[in-house]
């Protein structure tokens, strides 16, 4: 056992667990971040992903060690300031417009996914889109509703 | 819940070395594969691990002396991204393109590929057509060895289990072509049932020469078709060169019915893709 | 962007819409209530099981077999381990009978000592331990002794039959006189797995009067409830169930969850604490429900011109080891096995039997994806032998109203089978297309590219195809099903002004809590976000059946809209004169609470005979045609599905965005279907029990998928509505196989349509018999 210290969504954490614990038990069971869902354990659906360092990740394929002194960001932080409104970011936003969210199960990780495209400068380009989500797996939507969604936040507004 | 052996985040080599140096221990870089490995119980759970994301000494792409240096600790996104890469060796840039999906790309890494010695890992064709060299190292000290010889069996590679690898060089030839091909079930996310690299080196009038024909998921580990690169080498991409490549690497292979894909679709795709690569290098 | 203002409760205040019957939806329909759990689902503040937290809960597994079938001798604990900081369960710990309820008593909770092992990865015995550490180091110390049986895999070849049907209609051997063509042809259909993202997972909490609380992930709450009265030997009240926000089910959630809950709660009962059982995905994919697989065989007489004179058609299903709903699947199977034609004489036999398999169960469609592809490709194969567009063939034989089913069902409304047709063709230009395809193999073939050498590649790297599909499906229960189940549904205004609906049937995505709400709220003249929907616990809401068959719009929608009606009629009648929203809440204040409990009552003219198979089988069908265009790489058959229509008769769209996510979700589970999914089996046991080996396709896979919805109201519901649900997973598969033909010439007969079949096909031609009639 060690302590790890880490960013989560804006705030200090320090979590005393083995450095093998994968980040996604981390989040679920020592801070309490459920948002972060796991759908297979081994880095195939993506319902996992989170940021770390601003790139997206499956949190069951990463070890708390490799998080030390690193920053993380969930679903549970994506629309911190707008939460604080009782509001949703944009993305979050067009997703519940476009319809692009069913079960749900998928969603925090296709959102975290979406958001690192949209953070590293991604357009509406409709397969640049599907591969930035290639990773996360739905079930539900066929994924149009989920490109409409992530093309309408990355559509310049004129 | 996966099992959770004890682990030591050393922050230089010298220190991974010792703690390798001490007994059994299984690195762990990007994690992709170990992690899947000890959360699904797929053989047995290592005592000791030894986390090589602190190693500084492992990264980074750079050329040197008229080939690219790429540290173990390289990820599929940095490759995908490096100018150099691009500019030097796109098949690899391609190739990582098809590895899983974003969050693998950006966790996955060269070394990590060339250790777990998957048969299908997508990048060891092209480190064995481009003649590649591991530098692998440990505290006996630093050797290298050709990616030739680097893939002993299924999933064993010459690693011992006190060293670590370091970097890969990729010789960068003069007149070097090289080219890549994977054949998956879906467009990402999926493991290779065919992966394919071919290099060649063309001076004009005398052919072909340093024919390199390599491939992956067709036989127990990354393997070179070398009765297929005598056929090209000295020869000139015609069809009827191409016929008797495609013909002569049907011949050669002799791969394995799985749970991804049958033995007679490995072998007729990996002779049409052949062929279609001469195909396009002869521009009929 | 429309404004609104998010409600503490995430409902949205805005108007319910309902658009006029016969009405196009045009795009995107804005104005239309937004999720109700969307907030919630999109901040990750949605608690889905696995999330829940119950201080001092243990953790559960279960101990499965590792042979297809054998006899269960022992269960031997390994003596060298400590036993007592854990619990053990064994079917000896069950206090009621040992049986999962379901159609037939023949599923055990977990195998008796002395009872027979049936399939792989069956439950013998369970395992709870404060953490799951400890349960990961001794899962491997308890030791099944057993002796082998010898398995049967063949479905063919198995003596036990489940369930068999014989529907006959006309005289055969007749049709087949007056026949100019006789095609014959077998058509087999593999395992799918449902592959719902999250997977099951129960949660049971002993209760204080010696009965069980289960949360968990399900679809059909009661289920759960009567298989925990009937194992648990527990009264109504001590049995509990309560669905929590559900990751995707698609009837892979219908029956399983019985077993699971049974399983949770043996070990809450004995370690007398909550219990947590949380499947990962290799125990999900490994141990429940599939799709049944299938082999369909069709002898079928046509005419010159194309009409269809006599239908021969056999159906088998694999039921695998037990029984479950299989008999259910196997009459949907076969009653669809026809597809949507017109044929005087006809005869309809299926059976479904027992193989030591894992046993197969509900999956969207429910045994009409199965028998519909085949339909569907024997119909092209017809139309190619006449030389005929198989949209003309089609058009020739599709139903109409007053035409007759094979079970005399006379269709006296809602047949949309021509408009959907005629939408698929013109929004897809398929002739169009098709002439070009048809120019480009001829090319092709010209070059004499088709069919390759087996080693070359050629010219062209890459072929087009397009093809169409047409289908059709019973909307809600087969037969008198719903006439058994006599579902309720309620609508309250309750003491405290506040307005409930309350049903059974779950939200898993498809968007049961927000077009409920927006129902009654339609229907009452309020805002939608004033209609609460009540959790979906047994203690709270009456059974108004499960959520599956497409009946939760058409059939519960239908209770809710007249309760609400009623709840509107006797407020106003109390209020002369003011219209309800103004009214309710002084109601309340003044009367206290109102609640209608409303029952189903049978459709008006709908009967259906179930000692004779004869009647009405369904009280509405919906219609739905497919148009798929693909590319295929032709040096290595891989196929890319690049575009499909899918146009869709639904009855009544409550929802567009809602109803065009079925309908998308459906298709693109049908291109899988069609194209990569496939389980394998060795011994009995799944070879690809994980995700890196079972795929779907991602959204680089996924084709661009348009949704057409199309409104051919059925009269006996309120709102006219039909389901959505399962009808787009009958149709895209066909229409993927039939473009694959078009683009390489070859039929591929099984699915998936693997690039392994395919090339396998492209290099031995003729695989399926054509006979014809000499003249």
């Amino acid at each position: 056992m060690s302590a790890y210290r880490f960013l989560v969504n804006g705030s200090p954490a320090q979590v005393d667990v083995p450095g093998m614990r994968r980040l996604l038990d981390v989040l679920r069971e020592e801070l309490g971040l459920t948002g972060t869902k796991e759908g297979c354990g081994e880095g195939e659906c993506g319902a996992c992903s989170v940021l770390l360092d601003g790139q997206v990740v499956d949190a069951c394929l990463v070890p708390v060690c490799q998080v030390e002194g690193r920053i993380v960001r969930t679903v549970e932080g994506l629309s911190l300031a707008a939460r604080e409104r009782g509001d949703l970011d944009t993305l979050q936003e067009a997703f519940l417009d476009h319809g692009a969210a069913q079960c749900g199960i998928c969603t925090p990780g296709m959102l975290m996914a979406a958001r690192a495209y949209l953070d590293a400068g991604g357009g509406p380009d409709d397969g640049a889109i599907r591969e930035a989500i290639a990773g996360n797996l739905c079930r539900c939507t066929g994924y149009t509703k989920i490109v409409d969604a992530i093309a309408a936040v990355a559509t310049p507004l004129d | 819940m996966p099992a959770e052996p004890s682990i030591d985040t050393p922050r230089h080599l010298f220190e991974a070395y010792e703690r390798l140096a001490a007994g059994p221990t299984r690195p762990i870089a990007g994690g992709t594969d170990v992690m899947v490995a000890i959360t699904g119980e797929l053989g047995p759970i290592p005592k000791r691990m030894l986390d090589l994301s602190r190693i500084e000494e492992l990264r980074g792409i750079s050329l040197e002396d008229g080939s690219l240096v790429l540290g173990a600790r390289t990820t599929y996104t940095e490759i995908r991204r490096s100018a150099l890469c691009r500019e030097h060796l796109p098949a690899l840039v391609e190739a990582a393109a098809t590895i899983g999906a974003a969050q693998i790309q950006n966790r996955g890494t060269l070394g990590g590929n060339i250790a777990n010695a998957s048969p299908a890992g997508d990048t060891l064709p092209i480190l064995l057509a481009a003649d590649a060299v591991i530098l692998v190292g440990g505290q006996r000290g630093e050797r290298e060895v050709p990616a030739d010889d680097f893939f002993i069996s299924y999933r064993k590679t010459a690693l011992a289990p006190d060293e670590l690898i370091l970097h890969v060089r990729f010789p960068l030839p003069r007149g070097r072509e090289l080219r890549f091909r994977k054949v998956g079930t879906r467009r990402a996310q999926a493991i290779s049932k065919v992966v394919m690299a071919l290099a060649w080196e063309d001076f004009g009038s005398t052919g072909w020469t340093n024919v390199r024909v390599a491939l992956g998921s067709v036989a127990a580990t990354p393997i070179r078709a070398h009765a297929t690169e005598a056929v090209l080498d000295g020869a000139h991409p015609t069809p009827e060169v191409a016929d008797r490549a495609a013909e002569t690497l049907a011949g050669e292979l002799q791969p394995i019915d799985d749970v991804r894909s049958t033995a007679d679709y490995r072998r007729m795709v990996s002779a049409r893709i052949l062929h279609r690569l001469l195909r396009d290098a002869g521009g009929w | 962007m429309p404004t609104r203002t998010l409600t503490p409760g995430g409902g949205v205040t805005e108007r319910a819409l309902v658009i006029d019957p016969g009405q196009r939806i045009p795009g995107r329909a804005a104005g239309f209530p937004l999720r109700r759990e969307g907030p919630a689902k999109l901040t990750g503040v949605a608690k889905y099981t696995d999330d829940l937290v119950f201080p001092g809960a243990w953790y559960g597994i279960t101990i499965r077999s590792t042979e297809a079938r054998a006899k269960l001798i022992a269960i031997e604990p390994d003596p060298d381990v400590d036993w007592s900081k854990v619990v053990i369960a064994t079917a000896a710990d069950i206090p009621g009978d040992n049986i999962v309820a379901s159609i037939k008593d023949d599923q055990p909770v977990l195998v008796p000592i002395g009872g027979e092992i049936r399939h792989h990865a069956e439950p013998v015995a369970l395992l709870a331990a404060p953490d799951r550490e400890t349960l990961r180091r001794l899962k491997g110390r308890i030791k099944l002794v057993t002796e082998p049986l010898r398995p049967v895999f063949d479905p063919e070849q198995s003596e036990h039959v489940f369930a068999h049907y014989d529907v006959k209609a006309g005289d055969l051997a007749l049709g087949f006189a007056g026949a100019d063509l006789i095609v014959e042809g077998t058509y087999r259909v593999g395992h799918q797995e449902q592959l719902y993202i999250e997977n099951n997972a129960m949660i049971a909490v002993p209760g204080e009067d010696g009965g069980i609380i289960i949360h968990g992930s399900l679809q059909c709450p009661y289920y759960v409830h009567t298989a925990l009265k009937r194992a648990l030997r527990l009264t109504p009240v001590q049995a509990r169930v309560i669905q929590e926000e559900t990751g995707g089910g698609f009837g892979g959630k219908e029956e399983y969850p019985s077993m699971i809950a049974l399983h949770a709660s043996l070990l809450a009962l004995k370690a007398k604490r909550p219990v947590r059982m949380i499947y990962d995905r290799h125990e999900d994919i490994s141990a429940t429900t599939k799709r049944h697989p299938a082999i369909v065989r069709h002898r079928t007489g046509v005419t010159k011109d194309g009409l269809l004179v006599a239908q021969d058609i056999e159906v088998v299903m694999d039921g695998g080891a037990y029984c479950t709903l299989t008999p259910v699947v196997l009459s949907r199977g076969v009653l669809h096995a026809g597809g949507p034609y017109r044929c005087p004489n006809v005869r309809l036999r299926g059976r479904a039997t027992r193989t030591n398999t894992p046993p197969n169960g509900a999956f969207r469609g429910f045994g009409a994806p199965q028998t519909e592809f085949a339909a569907e490709m024997q119909l092209n194969r017809i139309a190619e032998r006449l030389g005929m567009s198989p949209a003309e063939l089609r058009r020739r034989n599709v139903y109409r109203l007053s035409d007759t089913t094979p079970t005399g069902q006379v269709l006296k409304e809602s047949v949309a089978g021509e408009e959907v047709l005629e939408q698929a063709l013109g929004a897809s230009h398929f002739e169009r297309i098709r002439e070009r395809t048809a120019r480009e193999a001829s090319e092709r073939r010209g070059a004499g590219i088709v069919p390759p050498d087996p080693l070359r590649s050629h010219d062209r790297r890459t072929a087009n195809g397009i093809g169409l599909a047409l289908a059709w499906h019973g909307a809600g229960f087969t037969g008198s099903g719903e006439v058994y189940l006599a579902s309720v549904a309620s609508v309250e205004l309750t003491a405290d002004g506040r307005l409930r609906v309350l049903t059974a049937n779950t939200e898993m995505g498809q968007g049961t809590k927000t077009v409920f709400p927006q129902m009654v709220a339609n229907e009452l003249g309020v805002p939608v976000d004033w209609v609460e929907y009540a959790p979906q616990d047994t203690a709270e809401v009456l059974d108004s059946g499960p959520t599956v068959a497409s009946r939760t719009v058409m059939v519960v929608g239908g209770l809710v809209i007249l309760a609400a009606r009623k709840l509107k009629a006797e407020v106003e009648a109390r209020h002369a004169g003011v219209p309800f929203h103004e009214a309710f809440r002084d109601d309340a204040r003044a009367n206290g609470a109102t609640r209608i409990d409303q029952q189903f009552e049978p459709y008006p003219g709908v009967e259906f005979d179930d000692a004779t198979y004869t009647g009405d089988a369904y009280p509405a069908f919906g219609w739905a045609a497919a148009v798929a265009s693909v590319e295929v790489d032709l040096d290595t058959a891989e196929v890319f599905v690049r575009d499909v229509i899918a146009v869709d008769d639904v009855g009544k769209v409550i929802h567009p965005i809602l109803c065009e996510g079925q309908v998308e979700g459906g298709t693109l589970q049908a291109v899988g279907y069609a194209t990569i999914e496939e389980m394998k089996l060795h011994d009995g046991k799944y070879l690809n029990d994980r995700l890196a080996t079972y795929l779907i396709p991602t959204a680089l896979d996924a084709p661009h998928i348009r949704a057409i919805l199309v409104e051919a109201p059925f009269s006996g519901a309120p709102h006219g509505a039909k389901g959505v649900g399962e009808l787009p997973m009958d149709v895209a598969a066909p229409a993927v196989v039939a473009a694959i033909h078009d683009a390489t010439g070859v039929w591929i007969h099984e699915l998936p349509a693997t690039p392994e079949r395919i090339l396998a096909a492209m290099h031995e031609p003729g695989l399926i018999g054509v006979m014809e009639r000499p003249s």
